[in-house]
């Protein structure tokens, strides 16, 4: 299974997590948001931006509660609520945020 | 009732040749998401877990020690590591990588993760726990 990308294809698994975590591209970031009918904006870039930079500091994507407390921090409270999240995420932030970052599936996913 | 449990994560392998660092890893964070109080103890070859400058590219394996650091954001604030492990292998608390947690209940103020701890110490603070899991 992979992604189409001008041509060049990008592997990913049975649920559209990359195989190859570097393979990532922002336009790679469009194509498989589109597979989950979600259209990028600059809220989602946020949160997706947000994971791919904690991912680089840790090495772990973060479990949701773990992303909303981080969120918190940095960028408010009001962008950073459960329902907040949900409304850019609908089938579930840290999967699908992390799916469009081309991040693994979040440890502790459950 | 509380069902609060304190849980110990005893650590004491290599972090790479096997799985069980990694794995070891893993449950403690989804461990962290059910809200026990969870707690890791590092002895033996466990200690080189949390070495400092760990390069893992011509191993050709994922360095995951980076990963300790984020333990703090998912309440794991308690990280101890035998003193006699480190001493009999040439190791000081110097070699070890800083880990640090914000405690919410001092105004965020970053503390160290890490309590070096000798080997009497250790068997107190595993007698007071409920769940002991070695790796």
């Amino acid at each position: 299974m992979a992604y189409v990308i001008n041509g060049t294809e990008v592997e990913h698994d049975e649920e559209g997590y990359l195989t190859d975590i570097n393979q990532w591209n922002p336009e790679l970031a469009l194509e498989i948001a589109k597979g989950q009918q979600l259209e990028m904006n600059d809220e989602r870039w946020e949160v997706v931006n947000f994971l791919r930079n904690y991912y680089d500091e840790y090495q772990v994507a973060p479990a949701i509660r773990v992303l909303t407390k981080a969120l918190a921090k940095t960028m408010g409270p009001e962008k950073s609520s459960n329902k907040y999240l949900y409304e850019l995420f609908p089938y579930g932030p840290a999967k699908q945020a992390c799916m469009i970052a081309g991040l693994p599936k979040p440890t502790g996913c459950v | 009732m509380s069902n609060i449990k304190k849980f110990l994560y005893l650590n004491r392998k290599a972090p790479y040749g096997s799985i069980y660092a990694l794995e070891s890893l893993e449950v403690v964070l989804i461990g962290a998401a059910f809200d026990q109080q969870v707690s890791l103890a590092f002895i033996d070859d466990g200690v080189f877990q949390l070495a400092k400058g760990q390069d893992t590219k011509s191993l050709g394996v994922k360095n995951f020690s980076p990963t300790f650091r984020a333990l703090g954001d998912y309440g794991v604030t308690k990280l101890y590591v035998e003193q006699e492990s480190l001493s009999e292998r040439g190791l000081t608390a110097a070699d070890l990588m800083p880990i640090t947690y914000e405690d919410e209940n001092d105004g965020f103020a970053e503390k160290p993760s890490i309590n070096v701890v000798s080997r009497s110490e250790l068997a107190g603070i595993m007698r007071e726990q409920d769940v002991i899991l070695s790796f």
